[in-house]
């Protein structure tokens, strides 16, 4: 059919048409786009290919495997979960009561290091069953009243914890009433470590976010306390707890950064931590873990990247291995006819 | 048809407004209520009564409906209502997202569609325009006619049709230009016959033949209600204060032609929609494909999927809700609008389903359709501006005129075409004749021409020593080939006429031996006939306009071997002969004494004819069993050697007649002839049976001539088209309203029937007509039942059947207790005609087919008798660049040529299919991947509704990161290039086979969604899941989350797609990597905006994620892990076991076509479906038949050899 279709234009303009052009108002005009001949890449996939690339794969899942494993292995970390410990023995029965009431909360934990930690040492809390992802908690919350003094009375998304007595909350809504409020301090061998709670957030948050010039209002005036309460004379950004707060973890399993501890700790160091146990988790059997921790290129310790990235670049050595073999013991020539559907079944399509 | 419904209300009331307002004609029309005819006209004044306008509107919608008309259809798709509703709802507090979000890409889509119909009705508006704006000569009283549109004649009005003119509407014919008042009519365009008819007009009106005649004339028409007989007519005319029924004969019917008349008078009586043409239209059905239809299905799978998670989440909250949340004392429960109110869980759980199933809808491809449909009418340009479908000589482009059908042309298993001007040209070509036992004409049949070729090709790939050699020589011999069939057409000036032959065209008949038989012969061409001659517009010859094309052909040659018929009168026939012993040719007078015509039943026609030595003639042609059987003792000289030229040239494709003469007495004449007057005007009800006795006694004793061989011009290539379908296993049916011979004689010209098929007739006997319906449907099912049986205990696995089935037969073989067994034989046969059949029975035809096997049926024809089966048919094609335009506004693809079907379905919908398959299922991969990872977080978030994107990335998703490489993937994907499907027709059948859409693969790439959305959520929740996210200690948040899972998902669902093209253009790899490219530069943009903007996502990569090695190397896992499952189904799918695509790649790849010549060729050969038919599968048989004959000829050898 092409060539028909070629040979008839091509007999058209022999036949004398050349002298007196038609005009062929409806004549398609010829693109290669229009007549689908494109130049294209037409890539295969031969065997040479599929056991290179999974091959490739393999060589390079391996190595970025072993390094974020070996990272994530060299970061120190000691977690104490404190939230049982931290309830005096009375108590024990009744913990929402005890968090609720007036008492003095204060807990000292001995933590013992076991591998030396270079600093910047971060220190973390971490919550579990809180759920920070819930709709309701998320969309609690106003960005324009946080960054500019002009709109501090939008609070309209921040119910229920909007206004008090017809004012404004600064900052309104569930996340910043909920405010995480639990206190530590550091010392080893009584002499204190200094716990630098500088720049933990975001530097955007801080200079973006959070207006200079915003400062909390009606914050914690109800009757009910969320959690923590914010010095009033100092801006929104330079409030770092509450920024690093704002920002909702994805998981009910968070750690939220704490401060930093900026001098080494040696192997067997013991530090106490006096803490301030004033965070109602006791409410949904949340636990509360104090997190000390270094970091590596890779972040914390989470040995998963690199576990997943041996397993996946493993598995695509023993297709490697499996294809080469059922290859050789198998093999098909490419481009070999006898595969034809017509040369297989011959009763389907054979022609003879 | 509602439509119609409320039309024919509106109608009615109309008519009684226009009672009221004339009471007495209403009293009169009142009258009529009681009589057989409810119709009355009021000639020559129009306005009395107000029936329907002649405008006509195909349009679907006008200004008013547009909106809500256009609106509905699109909320007639499932989806778009779902949509509908969850935009609606997610303005309510229930959305988990902003109401933007799910409003913009809804009205977009929507609103896209609709101005794609809108379009679409534009140009059907224009295409009535130009009908309503045809003009029309109408009488306007003092006897004068003026030129006015057609919609603006009425019932009543008196209008002057000229020559090659359409009739504006149906008329009562008056008069004409003959004084007998006959007119001719080609009807075409209603029942796709071109022999023209003869119409007749009363004739108490035939004198009003003046523009001046119509100024008194007042007459009163009554008669049936418009219907959609196209036969029948009852009425009577009350004209002068008589009473005169009327017949069909004088009705002319809108859109036939005027031929061979200059003018007629008449009166109009229907008008517009109430014409028999319009009442036959029926409203154009909107298809759908069998992929879309499917595609809802899958939909249907997923809005289950959708609900059940829905209801999940919703239980999981409501329990939530009830029993933990009192607990969570940071959320404030209860809230006062009972979203989360542990009180009452149920009410909370009901409201969270509404949230939960508009943020699952993510499930639901939103864009699909639309995605779909932009690509669809990309697609349809690709028809539209294809060259190779573009016919110069008509300057017609092909059109596909829906969008909707596109992937069905890959999936076409039977195709039902129209034989005159869909296969054939409509144009009878002589070719050969054997006068007195010699055979004349040397220029081979197209069937022959095709036969030789494919021989060559054959013996080119059976020999590989020759290949080279041969395939050199093949090619010469192509173009050689070509280059006649070129110059035929540009060079030939004849029409009608491809005879070659010096000996008798060379003007020296006479030295032949046996001149005075030759003689004879040439006069029965010029003479024997009903033609009449038109002096042509250059004025040096004769145009004839004959009952039938073979008779136009015979006189045509007949001129041409120097006999040129030249003017008919009322008793004589004129011919101008070559004189052997005159240099310039000699005008004879033939006294035309008797016509006996032809008629199915009696397959001959003979004319007796006094020539001017007063001797009187007997001349006859007819079908050769007929005459042979009529000839004298002393007529036989001949008959040997004419009956084997007879059979060589049915082998050729060629249809013939015999001619016979007999010279009469002038006694035994009269005697006769005094007979037959008698019997002419007898008014005895067995009239005809009498004149047919008289007729057989006198065509007997007849002397051979010889033998005509007509070919039936096909058009051009359409043997090759059929023998390339048929090898892509595609079943071909005929379907004409031409007689069974003419039928079987096409068959055997485009190869669809072969010498040594077996042909099983069904046909009712004419002396069975009278019979009782019931014993003649016994008749039928015992002729059915008998050719089942007859192919049951075949045994030759290379016999093949054609079933030839008539008219009448089919009418009740297509009844419901016989239709079963009839489709059961058919399909079956390997070639099935059906011939005299009403435009009716075609499309029931087509309905049983398409009904009965449940495949894609396609109904390809031009005339407006076709318009029925070409809207039953899956795909109908209508055959442009032919005058009437009824077919091709019907149909759903217009193509200029029956052989541009090959190109249409084998190449364009081959890929179609693919592309369309490939690319639905990609769709629902890549919203299940999308939409599972918003239900897995959901769990995360104790089920409360919360998205873990960003609501511009959730926008994004279908609009912009992941829309446009699926929509290349829809207009450029090629498994193999455009020739390689045309040599490997079978690689058609993939689609048929629906290889690419079955359920196995859609279900593949559902798990493979499901697969994907797995490990992009559970990769991304364990690595980013408390610790911290980089060296400087910082922890991820939800935005980071969020973030990272959603570039991973546009990684890892391109890559997908990049994997699953095989075809790339530059274009392909701009808009794959461009869309990752893309959703970065949106992710930096996007974090420079205002925070109260961007929110979360504020500075998020330039500060959070790029700068983080975690970040790359998790999108580096991930997009691995998710692709390597399909890879490896891919390599080891390639590997061990192929596809026919895949081979044929790899042949190409390595270009072993170019380095292997001979495997390349015998593959293309072997690769084609198993034919019975075409001239591929007669070339197959013959060589069986000789190789036969060899082994049985070396098997006496060797005995002989023994002995």
């Amino acid at each position: 059919m092409n060539s028909d279709g070629t040979s008839s234009t091509s007999g058209a303009t022999g036949s004398g048409d050349s002298a007196t052009p038609r005009r062929n108002s409806k004549r398609p005009k010829y693109s290669k786009f229009t007549q689908q001949e494109l130049p294209a890449c037409k890539p295969i996939l031969t065997p040479g290919w599929v056991i290179s690339s999974f091959l490739l794969v393999c060589i390079v899942f391996i190595p970025i495997g072993l390094a974020s494993l070996f990272a994530s292995r060299s970061v120190v970390e000691i977690v104490d979960r404190y939230e049982t410990a931290c309830i005096p023995g009375g108590f024990r029965k009744d913990k929402v009561k005890y968090i609720q009431s007036d008492s003095n909360k204060t807990c000292r934990r001995n933590l013992t290091v076991n591998k030396d930690m270079k600093p910047p040492i971060y220190v973390y809390y971490q919550l579990d069953n809180f759920y920070q992802n819930h709709r309701r908690y998320v969309k609690s919350r106003s960005d324009p009243q946080l960054k500019s003094k002009s709109k501090e009375n939008e609070t309209n998304d921040c119910k229920p914890e909007a206004t008090i007595n017809g004012k404004a909350i600064l900052p309104c809504g569930l996340i910043a009433w909920s405010l995480f409020n639990d206190t530590y301090s550091f010392s080893r061998s009584s002499q204190k470590l200094q716990v630098n709670k500088k720049d933990i957030s975001w530097k955007s948050d801080r200079e973006h976010k959070f207006g200079k010039d915003v400062f909390p209002k009606n914050f914690q005036n109800r009757t009910v306390k969320g959690g923590a309460t914010l010095n009033a004379s100092i801006p929104l950004s330079q409030q770092e707890d509450l920024i690093v707060w704002m920002r909702t973890a994805a998981l009910p399993t968070f750690r939220k950064l704490y401060g930093k501890i900026e001098v080494e700790l040696k192997k067997g160091d013991v530090i106490q931590v006096t803490l301030e146990n004033n965070y109602n988790t006791y409410s949904f059997n949340g636990k509360k873990k104090l997190v000390l921790s270094t970091t590596k290129w890779i972040g914390g310790k989470n040995d998963f990247i690199g576990i997943a990235y041996l397993t996946v670049g493993g598995l695509c050595f023993l297709l490697a291995m499996s294809f080469t073999i059922i290859y050789y013991v198998k093999p098909r020539r490419l481009g070999d006819p006898t595969y034809l559907s017509w040369n297989r079944n011959p009763g389907g399509g054979a022609n003879n | 048809m509602a439509k119609g419904k409320i039309r024919s209300k509106l109608r009615s009331s109309l008519y009684t407004f226009s009672c009221t307002s004339t009471p007495n004609k209403a009293a009169e029309a009142e009258e009529l209520q009681g009589s057989v005819y409810s119709r009355l006209v009021y000639c020559n004044e129009p306005h009395q009564l107000s029936y329907n306008s002649n405008s006509t509107s195909t349009t679907k919608y006008n200004i008013v409906t547009f909106i809500p008309i256009a609106l509905f259809e699109q909320f007639n798709r499932v989806a778009n209502v779902y949509f509908l509703i969850a935009a609606i709802l997610s303005v309510t507090p229930y959305g988990p997202y902003d109401p933007f979000s799910a409003i913009a890409p809804l009205a977009f889509v929507v609103g896209l569609s609709m101005v794609k119909e809108l379009i679409e009705d534009w140009q059907r508006f224009l295409q009535d325009w130009k009908v309503n704006m045809r003009p029309a000569q109408v009488y306007t009283g003092h006897g004068i006619f003026e030129s006015r549109p057609w919609k603006k004649i009425m019932v009543g009005d008196i209008v002057k049709v000229e020559k090659d003119k359409f009739f504006p509407a149906d008329l009562l014919l008056l008069s004409s230009n003959y004084d007998d008042g006959i007119c001719y009519v080609e009807t075409m365009n209603l029942d796709g016959e071109t022999n023209l008819k003869v119409k007749r007009a009363l004739e108490i009106t035939m004198d009003l033949d003046e523009d001046n005649s119509f100024r008194e004339f007042k007459a009163t028409i009554k008669c049936e209600a418009p219907n959609p007989s196209l036969y029948t007519f009852e009425g009577e005319l009350e004209y002068n204060k008589k009473t005169y029924s009327l017949d069909p004969i004088q009705i002319l019917l809108r859109d036939s032609k005027l031929r061979n008349t200059s003018y007629v008078y008449g009166v109009v009586i229907f008008t517009g929609h109430d014409t028999k043409v319009m009442q036959n239209s029926t409203k154009s059905p909107s298809k759908r494909s069998r992929v879309e239809k499917q595609m809802d299905q899958i939909i249907y799978i997923l809005f289950s999927l959708l609900v059940i998670i829905s209801i999940m989440s919703s239980v999981g909250f409501a329990y939530l809700t009830k029993f933990d949340m009192p607990d969570w004392w940071y959320l404030h429960a209860p809230d006062d609008k009972n979203l989360y109110n542990p009180q009452k869980p149920y009410l909370s759980g009901l409201y969270h389903l509404i949230t939960a199933l508009i943020l699952y809808g993510y499930l639901i491809p939103i864009s699909l359709y639309v995605s779909i449909e932009i690509v669809k009418v990309l697609q349809a340009s690709f028809i539209n501006r294809d060259m190779h479908m573009y016919h110069e000589d008509t300057d017609t482009p092909a059109l596909a005129r829906t969008s909707n059908l596109n992937e069905e042309l890959g999936q076409v298993d039977t195709i039902l075409s129209d034989k005159t001007g869909t296969l054939t040209c409509n144009q009878m070509d002589f070719l050969k004749c054997s006068i007195a036992g010699i055979s004349y004409g040397q220029r081979p049949s197209e069937v022959e021409l095709a036969a030789v070729k494919k021989m060559s090709m054959d013996f080119d790939a059976e020999d590989h020593d020759f290949s080279s050699a041969v395939s050199g020589f093949e090619e010469e011999g192509n173009a050689e080939t070509e280059g006649t069939s070129n110059n035929q057409d540009h060079g030939r000036q004849i029409k009608g006429f491809s005879f070659e032959d010096k000996r008798l065209t060379g003007a020296c008949w006479w030295k032949l031996p046996k001149p005075e038989i030759h003689y004879i012969f040439f006069r029965i061409l010029a003479v024997c006939h009903t033609a009449i001659p038109e002096e042509n517009e250059e004025g040096d010859g004769y145009d004839y306009e004959a009952e039938s094309p073979d008779e136009g052909a015979f006189l045509v040659a007949a001129k041409e071997f120097g006999f040129e018929f030249c003017k008919r009168t009322q008793g004589s026939i004129f011919v101008r002969e070559a004189d052997p012993s005159s240099e310039e040719p000699v005008e004879r007078e033939f006294k035309i004494l008797n016509i006996l015509d032809f008629t199915s039943k009696r397959k001959r026609m003979s004319a007796i004819v006094r020539d001017e030595k007063g001797e009187i003639f007997l001349f006859c042609k007819g079908a050769d069993a007929i005459i042979f059987d009529r000839l004298s003792e002393d007529g036989r000289t001949f008959e040997k050697a004419t009956k084997k030229h007879l059979s060589d040239y049915g082998e050729a494709g060629l249809r013939t007649l015999v001619f016979a003469y007999k010279k009469l007495e002038e006694a035994d004449y009269n005697e006769w002839n005094n007979e037959f007057q008698n019997a002419k005007n007898s008014d005895s009800s067995n009239k005809d049976e009498m004149l047919e006795d008289l007729s057989d006694k006198i065509e007997k004793e007849l002397n051979l001539v010889g033998a005509s061989a007509v070919e039936d011009k096909l058009q051009q290539g359409v043997p090759q088209c059929i023998d390339s379908l048929a090898q892509a296993g595609l079943k071909i049916w005929v379907l004409t309203g031409d007689k069974m011979e003419t039928a079987i004689n096409i068959g055997f010209s485009c190869s669809l029937l072969r010498e040594e098929m077996q042909q099983i007739c069904i046909s009712i006997k004419d002396e069975q007509e009278h019979d009782a319906e019931q014993d003649i449907k016994s008749d039928i099912s015992k002729q059915i039942m008998s050719g089942t049986q007859k192919m049951k205990q075949e045994e030759d696995p290379h016999a093949a059947y054609a079933l030839i089935i008539d008219g009448k037969a089919l009418n009740f073989a297509l009844d419901d207790e016989l239709k079963h067994q009839f489709l059961h034989l058919a399909v079956s046969c390997a070639s099935v005609i059906c011939c005299r059949v009403s435009p009716k029975q075609k499309a029931l035809v087509v309905r049983l087919v398409k009904e009965g096997t449940g495949k894609t049926t396609l109904a390809i024809g031009d005339g407006a008798n076709d318009v029925g089966m070409i809207q039953e048919a899956d795909i109908g094609i209508g055959i442009s660049g032919v005058e009437g335009m009824q077919a091709v506004m019907s149909s759903d693809f217009a193509i200029a040529q029956f052989r541009y079907l090959e190109r249409l379905l084998v190449v364009h919908g081959h890929w179609f299919y693919k592309r369309i398959a490939q690319m639905i299922c990609y769709f629902f991969y890549k919203n299940i991947a999308f939409g599972l990872t918003l239900f897995y977080y959901e769990i995360c978030t104790a089920f409360s509704g919360n998205a873990v994107y960003d609501d511009w990335y959730m926008i994004l998703y279908n609009v912009a990161a992941t829309s446009l490489p699926v929509m290349t993937l829809g207009v450029l994907e090629q498994d193999v290039s455009a020739e390689v499907c045309l040599e490997f027709p079978a690689l058609y059948q993939q689609g048929p086979k629906n290889l690419f859409f079955g359920w196995y693969r859609i279900i593949g790439w559902i798990c493979n969604g499901v697969y994907t959305s797995f490990i992009i959520f559970f990769f991304n929740i364990l690595t980013l899941y408390t610790e911290a996210y980089r060296v400087e200690g910082q922890t991820p948040d939800m935005s980071i989350m969020g973030a990272t899972m959603f570039t991973c998902i546009v990684c890892a669902v391109n890559t997908q797609i990049a994997l699953s093209l095989s075809h790339f253009t530059r274009i392909q790899h701009i808009f794959i990597w461009g869309s990752i490219v893309v959703w970065f530069l949106f992710l930096i943009i996007y974090g420079a905006a205002v925070p109260e903007t961007s929110t979360g996502s504020y500075q998020i990569f330039l500060e959070t994620l790029a700068p983080s090695p975690l970040f790359w190397i998790t999108i580096l896992l991930v997009v691995i892990a998710c692709n390597l499952p399909y890879f490896m189904h891919i390599s080891f799918q390639r590997s061990f076991s192929p596809m026919d695509h895949h081979i044929i790649q790899e042949i190409k790849y390595y270009r072993k076509d170019v380095t292997d010549r001979h495997m390349w060729r015998r593959e293309k050969r072997k690769g084609r479906h198993e034919a019975k038919i075409g001239f591929s599968a007669r070339v197959d048989a013959k060589i069986r038949h000789l190789k036969g004959r060899i082994q049985k000829r070396g098997a006496v050898m060797a005995g002989q050899e023994m002995l």
